[in-house]
């Protein structure tokens, strides 16, 4: 009883907040930032440019922002979860209609001090909005045609927005971690093995629909011989860099096809192609376990809570950032078609790592307010 | 409430166990993921290793260091020269524009040269060399040098290159190098394993004959290189072998005597070791500068080459197809010396142009208006009386004639398959007229083979083989050029007898010593009496056309005739007649006469040969005096 009122009691200061903070997700997030600072540097040459101060500025302002946002009351999230929602949809609105085109695609929006890629917010947004959404919902009702189909259409709605910029792979993620609360929810295993079954045996013909470049990448991941030089080269290369990384790697700044140029795209989605490189095995599965330990506090963390849509939260934005990173290694390693996903706090992207850094702030939050109970 | 907390609880439980099934899976996507890092970065490690140094390292080959040639002595007769060469990297000069135009007028290159070099460096990559001249005056290198300060990016390089320090001398026995071209390339292996850009190869001759040895192999630069194929920094530099030396069987001297005594002329003198079969001096004249075509003949200099009458570019010792003329008199007598037709008695009447023997109303004339008399074969060797010869062979048959003169290496080539533009002549026989014609032989056919006109063709290099067989006792030997030649295996007929008896090679050995020592003969007049260089030889005189009634009756002197018409002079000899040792063949084209042109060239070969044979020997023996 006493418990429950020191908890409930609305001064609840400073350092008993400290006190509850999560030091090891904390550190696990600044080694991450740490090493791909080191990364980034690598990049460049070995030298502190563009790239790397760049992300220095970022990896500093957000972690600032994530420290604040975690001394945020968990209630303040839960109430802003739609309002948060229906900003993020404007401003995808306002990409689709003013955004800044950029080799082919319409994904930014010129902030004046930032030019914001909304579509990464989204990410984060879904998770958010969802579990607000399911939060007071009883688990009878979850499975209620009213229910699946108005949380089908959050997804659907930015989902289709995103495909129009056109970036596939982003808004597949968005519709990942949507789906990931619903199966936190409770929606039925049968819905989702009927979807799966019903997206395999219309494969063939999304297929027919994909554009000619997104034909090119699913070819190229069936075979990445049948054009080396063209749209195979990115998985060859990238696999000759890990491959050639071996058990202990070749050693920081020492990367030869990175630094050499032949890897595409090494500041963002295949950063972890020079950071296996540099590092090896070894260096690949600290950083493997670097994520897997984040990913197990964040369930953690879900776990003590008290709020079911802190728990929600939690477990939905552990999948997400799980599947992120499954998606983008395995990308990187050939096991799957080239789709453009960032490693979280790893690749080069501000909005990428702002709303990775939005997660994890709500969930530092849920960690302080690990007691608060959500009405 | 209670409904509420119980729905609360459900939802936990619910959520819960989900969180449950996703870590597990979480768990099983994690170890996919690091098994597969381990099958690429341990178990393929190596392929892919391998991979990244295929990519990022290339290499850069540079031209091998071609094999020189010796002659007999060890002196170098095609060796290899410093050539200095203007390099550009287009990519490390600022201000391209500005350098062209300044080594245009450093180097007064003219308008077509200049247009060249920018078109080349259009076609370049910027990094790759671009080169502005390969073979600069070392004025003109020096001059670049002392300019370099303002010309960036301008590489002056010494690069080694072949040269022939004897000019023309060698020219139709080692041939020459001038760039590869694709066919070359795509023909020979080596050339193919070993090329670069500029590189020289054999394109006639012995250079081309022993490409593989010579060639010698790249030294090779290895760099690693980024994506876009540029250098970042040298790894490695490994260094190629220098191509073969070959030392050849010629004496240089001798063969700079060949050139001399052909000069003006068209023609060929070989001289050979009549035991060794060691080919002295191999020369066919005109001749041309080989250098000329090191770093590509200029357009005047290859036309002038090429429209020379006397055809320069046809190596006459091996490719020119002549009627023998007299010269074939000696396989003739010693083939019916040795068929039984003959004896030193048999004695023919020559009765000059009145009375020419007449065939199936053909005449066939004696070269003598008067006619020679009586002669034996003796004689008639001395004297070259075509009319004994004509009898003689109308008696022996062609067939009989033939079988002899192709056992002395008449009819093939006499280097095999070294030269591959060495022609075979053409032996006679009925068989063969058969089979080429379609017609059967005609017995006049036979009487003008004997005096060596008609089908019959020879090359002088033949003649030479024939001569040093006869004058070795009648074995057979295997000329060579090249010692230590690693393609030949030592051949097992080497020193068989040719004859059926000895002595029927005496006689003509006897004949051929009285026509050039004995008053009468017909190279009387090119004898030496010292018997230190005694010779003996035949003269021959070959007919460039049939000679009409009209021209016996004008009976032109050489130099009336035109030059086209007149006869190609011939000789043979071997020397010194007791106890020979080397057998020379000379051809004068359009010469005239055997005895006034052909002879006396002889006479003075034979001087040095002699003269020199003693140093040859001592090479020889020098290797056990070093011990």
């Amino acid at each position: 009883m006493y418990q429950h009122n020191r908890l409930t009691t609305n001064n609840f200061n400073f350092f008993s907040k400290l006190a509850n903070f999560d030091y090891i997700l904390m550190a696990c997030i600044l080694l991450l930032g740490f090493i791909s600072l080191a990364t980034m540097y690598s990049t460049d040459g070995g030298k502190i440019l563009f790239h790397t101060k760049s992300h220095f500025t970022k990896l500093i302002v957000f972690t600032i922002m994530m420290l604040i946002f975690s001394f945020i009351n968990i209630k303040f999230w839960f109430s802003i979860g739609y309002f948060f929602y229906v900003i993020i949809i404007g401003l995808l609105i306002w990409t689709y209609l003013f955004g800044i085109k950029s080799s082919g695609s319409q994904r930014w929006i010129d902030l004046y001090f930032i030019n914001l890629q909304p579509s990464e917010l989204m990410k984060i947004c879904i998770i958010l909005c969802l579990a607000k959404y399911f939060h007071r919902m009883k688990l009878e009702n979850v499975n209620s045609l009213y229910a699946i189909l108005s949380s089908l259409i959050i997804i659907l709605l930015p989902m289709g927005l995103v495909i129009v910029q056109p970036d596939l792979g982003t808004s597949l993620l968005i519709s990942i971690s949507g789906l990931a609360v619903l199966w936190f929810a409770g929606i039925n295993h049968k819905y989702f093995i009927y979807t799966m079954i019903g997206f395999l045996i219309s494969l063939p013909f999304i297929i027919s629909f994909l554009k000619p470049y997104q034909k090119l990448r699913v070819l190229t991941f069936l075979n990445p011989d049948r054009d080396p030089l063209g749209a195979g080269y990115q998985i060859i290369q990238s696999k000759i860099a890990v491959g050639s990384g071996g058990i202990f790697g070749k050693g920081f700044l020492k990367g030869t096809q990175s630094y050499l140029e032949f890897l595409p795209e090494k500041h963002t989605d295949f950063i972890f192609t020079l950071f296996s490189e540099e590092f090896g095995f070894i260096g690949s599965v600290f950083l493997l376990l670097i994520y897997a330990i984040i990913i197990y506090r964040i369930v953690a963390i879900g776990a003590q809570s008290r709020s079911y849509f802190a728990k929600l939260f939690c477990y939905s934005f552990a999948a997400s950032i799980f599947v992120y990173i499954t998606i983008n290694m395995s990308m990187v390693l050939g096991l799957l078609p080239i789709v453009g996903s960032p490693l979280p706090i790893m690749s080069y992207g501000g909005s990428s790592m702002l709303a990775t850094m939005i997660g994890f702030g709500i969930v530092m939050s849920a960690k302080v307010h690990n007691q608060q109970s959500i009405a | 409430m209670i409904n509420s907390s119980s729905d609360n609880v459900k939802k936990l439980n619910s959520i819960n166990r989900r969180m449950f099934i996703t870590g597990s899976v979480k768990f099983f996507i994690m170890i996919g993921l690091v098994s597969r890092l381990f099958f690429l970065q341990v178990k393929e490690n190596k392929k892919y290793l391998t991979l990244s140094d295929k990519n990022r390292i290339r290499e850069w080959k540079l031209a091998p260091v071609r094999g020189e040639f010796h002659d007999y002595f060890g002196n170098v007769i095609a060796g290899n020269f410093e050539a200095y060469q203007l390099h550009i990297i287009p990519e490390q000069v600022e201000d391209f524009r500005y350098v062209i135009y300044r080594i245009k007028d450093l180097l007064e290159l003219n308008d077509k040269e200049f247009k060249r070099i920018i078109k080349k460096k259009n076609e370049i990559k910027s990094w790759e060399t671009l080169i502005v001249s390969d073979n600069l005056s070392w004025k003109k290198f020096s001059k670049i040098n002392n300019h370099l300060y303002d010309l960036n990016g301008v590489k002056p390089v010494i690069s080694i290159s072949r040269n022939y320090p004897f000019g023309s001398n060698f020219t139709h026995v080692i041939g020459y190098v001038s760039q590869a071209n694709e066919q070359d390339i795509e023909n020979n292996e080596a050339i193919k394993k070993n090329f670069v850009p500029g590189l020289k190869i054999g394109k006639v001759g012995l250079e081309k004959s022993f490409e593989k040895q010579l060639i010698g192999s790249n030294d090779i630069e290895r760099y690693e290189v980024n994506a876009y194929g540029r250098r970042i920094s040298q790894l490695e530099f490994q260094k190629g072998e220098k191509g073969k030396s070959l030392r050849l069987t010629v004496d240089t001297k001798v063969q700079q005597l060949s050139n001399q005594l052909l000069k003006d002329q068209a023609g060929s003198i070989c001289v050979m070791d009549i035991y060794t079969g060691e080919v002295i001096a191999m020369h066919s004249s005109p001749s041309f500068d080989p250098n000329l075509f090191v770093f590509g003949i200029s357009q005047d200099d290859w036309q002038i080459i090429r429209n020379d009458p006397m055809k320069p570019l046809v190596n006459k010792t091996l490719q020119g197809n002549y009627s023998p003329g007299s010269t074939i008199k000696p396989i003739v007598a010693l083939s019916a010396l040795e068929n039984g037709i003959i004896n030193t008695n048999f004695t023919v009447n020559c009765r000059g142009h009145k009375h020419p023997l007449e065939l199936y109303g053909q005449t066939y004339h004696c070269w003598k208006k008067q006619g020679h008399g009586f002669m034996n074969l003796r004689n008639a060797m001395k004297q070259s009386c075509d009319t004994y010869f004509y009898e003689i062979a109308r008696k022996l048959g062609v067939d009989r004639l033939s079988e002899t003169a192709k056992k002395f290496g008449l009819g093939k080539e006499v280097f095999g398959n070294l030269f591959n533009i060495e022609k075979k002549g053409l032996v006679p026989s009925t068989q063969w007229k058969k089979n080429a014609l379609g017609q059967s032989w005609v017995l006049g056919e036979t009487v003008i083979t004997g005096i060596g006109q008609g089908y019959i063709q020879t090359t002088p290099i033949q003649l030479c083989l024939m001569t040093a067989q006869i004058a070795n006792g009648g074995y057979k030997i295997y000329p060579k050029i090249v010692i230590d030649d690693e393609n030949k295996t030592s051949p097992i007929d080497k020193f068989t007898p040719l004859y059926k008896n000895s002595k029927n090679i005496k006689i003509v050995q006897d004949a051929m010593f009285a026509s050039t020592n004995e008053v009468r003969g017909t190279s009387y007049r090119s004898r030496i009496d010292d018997p230190k260089y005694q010779f003996a030889g035949k003269t021959g005189t070959a007919q460039v056309k049939k000679i009409t009634e009209r021209d016996r009756e004008l009976d032109l002197k050489t130099f009336q005739i035109p030059y086209e018409e007149r006869d190609h002079a011939l000789y043979i000899a071997y020397g010194p007649y007791k106890n020979p040792r080397y057998a020379v063949s000379i051809l004068v084209e359009h010469g005239g006469n055997g005895s006034t042109t052909a002879a006396p060239m002889a006479k003075k070969l034979f001087k040095t040969i002699i003269d020199r044979h003693q140093l040859r020997e001592s090479i020889n023996n020098k290797k056990y005096l070093d011990i």
